[in-house]
Formats: C-alpha cells, sequence, structure tokens
C-alpha cells in the first residue's frame, strides 16, 4: 500500500530542483553557525543561551517529535553540519563542476562499515550530555567539533563518510526511520540492473554519486538513505520515487545487524535513564550525571553503561530463550536482532514521550532566546521578557500515555511478526516490552 | 476477522474506557492545614517528593540554601521565589488529584531545567490508569494474535 508522491509534478519538481534545497540549507547552516557563535560568547546560562535552546530544545523537538516519525532522514535531507565539508569536496555548490578537485577520496575501511562507531560515539554524548545540554560553551564546541570533523573526512574519504559512519544523531535517526511512513525507492529494479553507467551511484554531469554510498537499486530499508535526492537528478530512466507508505514499513524485514540491535538498545536505555535522571525528583543522580571525572559520575557512567549494554541485552536474551523454549524450535539464526526490530517502535515512542515533558516544560525559553539570543539584555522582537511557564501541562500525562502505550502495541504487533517469521513464540519478548513500559510509566508519571 | 475477535476487541474497548474514565473509590480524608518546608539548593530540593491529601490546604515554606531559586507547581500554576536564606511561603488548596511536578522557574545554573521535585496530591491515579492501559492492550495483543499462522504450522 503506497502512493507514488513523485508523481506530483510540483513535488517532483521540488526535489529535483537543486534551489528549493540549497535555500533551507543556507537557513539551517546560518542557524547552526549561530548557535556556535551563541555558545561562545553568549551568556554562560543555558537557559537563555541561543545555542543551548535552539539546538536542544526547538531542534530537538522538531527532529523526535515531528521529523523523524514522519520524514525518517527527512532532517538528514537539510543537515548544515556536512555541507561546508561536501561543498569542499565537490567544488562547486550546485551542479557538478566540470573539473573535480583532487581530494584523497579513499574508501571507508571495510572493517568500519557499520554503526558500531556511532554507536560509540552516541554514547559518549549520552554519558556527557547533562553537561552537553547545560553548558553553551561545550554545545558549541560539540557541534563546531562535528563541522570540523565532516570538513576533515570530506577531504580525506569520499562521500559523505562522516554522516554514514560517525555521526551520533545520523545512527538513531536511520535506526528509526524504518517506522517512517515516506521512502525512497526505485520503480523498478530490473531498470536498474540493465542501467550500464549507474549514474545514481556513480555521479553523472548532472549530478553527483549516492553522498550515502547506497545503491538505490538495491534499497529495501530507509536506513541509509539519507533522503539528499541526488539520485532522483541523476536517474536516466526516471525510475526513483519517493512514496507514502504505511508506517513501520520496514519492520516487516528484521535486521540481523548486531551494531543495529545494539543500537536500539542504546537508544532504548538512553530514554530511561534520562527520564529519570534529568526529569526525576532525585538531585543527586542528576549531579552525579553532570559532575563530570568525579566518583559519582563515574558510578553513573558505569550504571548506564550497564544498563544498555549488559542489563537490557541479557533480559531480552532470556525472554528470547524462553520464547524458543516455548515454541520448542530449533535456533533460527539471528534470533537476537530479529527481536530487537520490536525495540523500535518503543524505543521511538519512549523518546517522543520522554520529549514532550521535556520541550512543552521548556518551550517558553525559545521565544525568550529569539530576542535574547546572546542573554545580553536584547529584545528584538519584544518576547525576552515573557515569564518561563510550561506549556499544555493539561494535556501531558494523556499525550504520554498515549504515545507509551500507542507505542507497545505497535512493538507487540511487531513481536508478533517477528515471531511469525522466525517461529518462535514472542510472548516472552512482549512481555520484555510491557515491563519496560511499566518502568517508563514510572519515571514519567 | 472472527466474531471471537470482534468480541475481544469491543470487550477491550469498553475495559479500556473503565480503566481510563471510570471513578474510582477515594479515601476521604478530612482536609487539613499542611506545613512542609522544602530547602532547595542547585539543582535539587529536600524533600523532593511530597505528599499531601486532597482539599490540604498547603503551605511549602521554601528555603534557599545557596542562590536565589523558585518552586512552581505543575498543575496549579502557583508559584514562589526565596532569597538565599531567606524563607518564603506559598500557599494552595490541593483541590486536585495526581502526582505532580514542582521546578524552579528562576534561572539558578547550568541544570536549573532540570531542578524538579514532585508532590503527590492523594493516590496518582492517573498512572494507575497508564498502568492498567498497558497492561491490558499487552494481554489483548497476546490474545487478539495468540501464535502467528506459521508458527502454529510449526
Amino acid at each position: 500500500m503506497r502512493s507514488e508522491l513523485t508523481r506530483f509534478p510540483l513535488v517532483k519538481a521540488l526535489l529535483k530542483n537543486r534551489w528549493p534545497q540549497l535555500l533551507v540549507f543556507i537557513v539551517m547552516l546560518a542557524g547552526f553557525l549561530f548557535a556556535i557563535l551563541s555558545g561562545f560568547i553568549g551568556t554562560p546560562v543555558g537557559s537563555s543561551n541561543f545555542g543551548i535552546v535552539f539546538v536542544w530544545i526547538a531542534w530537538w523537538a522538531i527532529l523526535i517529535l515531528v521529523a523523524v516519525p514522519f520524514f525518517g532522514r527527512g532532517w538528514c535531507a537539510v543537515c548544515p553540519i556536512p555541507l561546508p565539508g561536501e561543498w569542499i569536496q565537490r567544488g562547486a555548490i550546485l551542479e557538478p563542476p566540470s573539473r573535480k578537485p583532487r581530494w584523497l577520496n579513499l574508501r571507508w575501511p571495510n572493517k568500519l562499515r557499520n554503526i558500531w562507531l556511532q554507536n560509540l560515539t552516541f554514547t559518549l554524548v549520552a554519558l556527557f550530555s547533562s553537561v552537553i545540554l547545560t553548558t553553551p560553551t561545550v554545545t558549541a564546541i560539540v557541534l563546531a567539533g562535528m563541522l570540523f570533523l565532516a570538513i576533515g573526512m570530506s577531504i580525506v574519504f569520499e562521500r559523505r563518510t562522516f554522516c554514514r559512519y560517525i555521526c551520533p544523531v545520523g545512527g538513531f535517526i536511520g535506526l528509526y526511520a524504518q517506522a517512517a511512513p515516506l521512502e525512497l525507492r526505485v520503480k523498478d529494479k530490473r531498470v536498474c540492473a540493465t542501467c550500464k553507467d549507474k549514474p545514481c551511484y556513480n555521479g553523472s554531469q548532472v549530478g553527483y554519486g549516492c553522498p550515502w554510498d547506497v545503491f538505490p537499486g538495491g534499497l529495501t530499508r530507509n536506513t541509509y538513505c539519507g533522503l539528499c535526492m541526488e539520485c532522483l537528478r541523476t536517474c536516466l530512466y526516471d525510475n526513483i520515487v519517493v512514496n507514502a507508505r504505511p508506517f513501520a514499513a520496514d519492520l516487516a524485514k528484521p535486521s540481523t545487524r548486531l551494531d543495529e540491535t545494539f543500537k536500539a538498545f542504546i537508544m532504548l536505555g538512553a530514554a530511561m535513564i534520562y527520564a529519570g535522571v534529568l526529569l526525576g525528583p532525585w538531585g543527586a543522580l542528576k549531579l552525579a550525571a553532570y559532575s563530570v571525572g568525579t566518583t559519582a559520575w563515574l558510578g553513573y557512567a558505569a550504571a548506564f553503561l550497564a544498563l544498555i549494554f549488559g542489563i537490557l541485552p541479557a533480559f531480552f536474551t532470556l525472554a528470547v530463550k524462553v520464547g524458543q523454549r516455548l515454541s520448542r524450535a530449533s535456533t533460527p539464526q539471528h534470533l537476537f536482532s530479529k527481536f530487537a526490530t520490536a525495540l523500535v517502535p518503543l524505543g521511538l515512542m519512549f523518546w517522543v514521550a520522554f520529549s514532550l515533558s521535556f520541550v512543552l516544560t521548556n518551550a517558553a525559553y525559545i521565544l525568550t532566546a529569539l530576542s535574547d539570543p546572546f542573554g545580553w539584555g536584547w529584545n528584538l522582537f519584544g518576547m525576552a521578557g515573557i515569564a518561563w511557564q510550561p506549556y499544555l501541562n493539561a494535556l501531558l500525562v494523556p499525550l504520554q500515555t498515549l504515545v507509551l502505550v500507542g507505542g507497545l502495541l505497535w512493538t507487540v504487533r511487531t513481536a508478533q511478526k517477528v515471531g511469525t517469521e522466525v517461529r518462535v513464540s514472542p510472548i516472552p519478548v512482549i512481555v520484555f516490552c510491557t515491563l519496560a513500559t511499566l518502568v517508563m510509566l514510572g519515571l514519567l508519571l | 476477522m472472527s466474531r471471537k475477535q470482534w468480541f475481544l476487541i469491543i470487550f477491550a474497548g469498553l475495559a479500556g474506557a473503565v480503566i481510563a474514565f471510570a471513578p474510582l473509590p477515594v479515601r476521604v480524608t478530612p482536609p487539613a492545614q499542611r506545613t512542609l518546608r522544602v530547602e532547595a539548593n542547585q539543582f535539587a530540593y529536600s524533600p523532593a517528593v511530597l505528599a499531601v491529601n486532597p482539599g490540604d490546604t498547603v503551605t511549602i515554606e521554601l528555603v534557599s540554601t545557596d542562590v536565589v531559586h523558585g518552586l512552581y507547581v505543575d498543575g496549579y500554576g502557583v508559584s514562589v521565589t526565596a532569597d538565599p536564606g531567606q524563607t518564603t511561603r506559598l500557599t494552595f488548596t490541593a483541590d486536585r488529584s495526581g502526582s505532580f511536578r514542582f521546578r524552579c522557574n528562576v534561572t539558578c545554573g547550568a541544570l536549573h531545567t532540570f531542578m524538579i521535585g514532585k508532590i503527590q496530591v492523594g493516590s496518582n491515579i492517573l498512572l494507575w490508569r497508564a498502568l492498567g492501559l498497558t497492561i491490558l492492550a499487552s494481554l489483548v495483543a497476546i490474545i487478539l494474535f495468540p501464535r502467528p499462522a506459521k508458527a502454529q504450522a510449526a
């Protein structure tokens, strides 16, 4: 059940033309650079600094509540971080130049062609998040670091190596993009098979080869397609389409990759830890998470790592094993990873529920930071004096309940479909997911 | 879908509506005056969790031990601010049951936005309803789709 969006001439023209995307890119890049600048020169008070407020409240709200659930990697299509590096790598901003610049253009090492490094970078950011989220200078250093790393990697390696293998955000966007009701695919795979030059992958005079190192003809999941639309521009046979589709269509083909499986555990565990530490009433936990380098922080970090890499996977393994026993099944391959597909909708909904609370409570800071981005006492739009207050407070608990219960139902269906495929009872996995949801409800409500 | 499955869906819908909306028996305690002393320092309240009964007239004595702190009660929309070393009072009638966050509403440092406490007015009925709905949803899904077709064959 798919509906081709690119059959509408206006949609197709907007996606093929480089100018609309460039305009969005320029706005995003300007905002990104301004966030870095305000982090360095603005007030050290996080809730009054544009960098903190726009990155961790406004951008995060858009990303996790809208962009990822509905557009998958839609954010990656307009993300400003790889832009300067990509422009340098290509020697052009729009169409390919007549003479390509001579950079090293190396292939990323085969052993690192997975998302383990992204798991590591996300875990590192998560471990230091209490400081990053609240200290403008640290946020600015992290953002600038990502920008310069992306530039450096564009000069040394081919394509968007930073986005594909390093970006801490890109990893989880890819995981949850599988649940989005939007996809880029080919119309007819036979056309791709007979296409000689494969300009979608290798590039041509009218466009660049896939920056994400993906051959569109082989796309079956959203995970690594950055929706940059280059293939739509380069395809000689008009064989690339953007479809609206049912939610979670990709989850019908469970992943067998352990790096993706652990990404699901990292995201699930991090959402639970954040709900407890950041939104809970336990001051000692917050201080431990903030006091980087102290014994308390080491304890926090150890607990964090133990939960996401030890406790959750261990209980999940137990659930899978019990399911196997119940079904008297042999040991199908990749059972652990396949069942972990069910954690994709669960984790996404955990993050939505967590973010609703965080974002609605702190959204008032967006208006004041717009009027006084550096915290210098400006009042550009007359909103600097708006008093802080939480928004939609009465709706928060019902919304979170709806999201978490809905997420669990979605997870249960996913687990049941995986169970059908591998012929193993999904009930223990469903019990695991139900218990995780109960814990999350207890932490948030 | 079979008649049995339709019956189960309708039953689950009704059960869900009951769990979500049915009035629950409430233990009636005569309203009382309660004064609770809350110390605030970067970035925690002590005690962090307060418990009162529905209908109580609650006075929170806020004492800040380091910088200026505030206390805003979600759901009630009332707040108070305390300068270091001073005690200020906030009085309100706890006429809504449930669990409500209270949080600092005066920028007080790095973790200001996460300086949070909880006040529990009676029992946290919304949480119990949510837990009930979660268990119901899980059970219904398991019963409705007990074993996938291929698994049965196996």
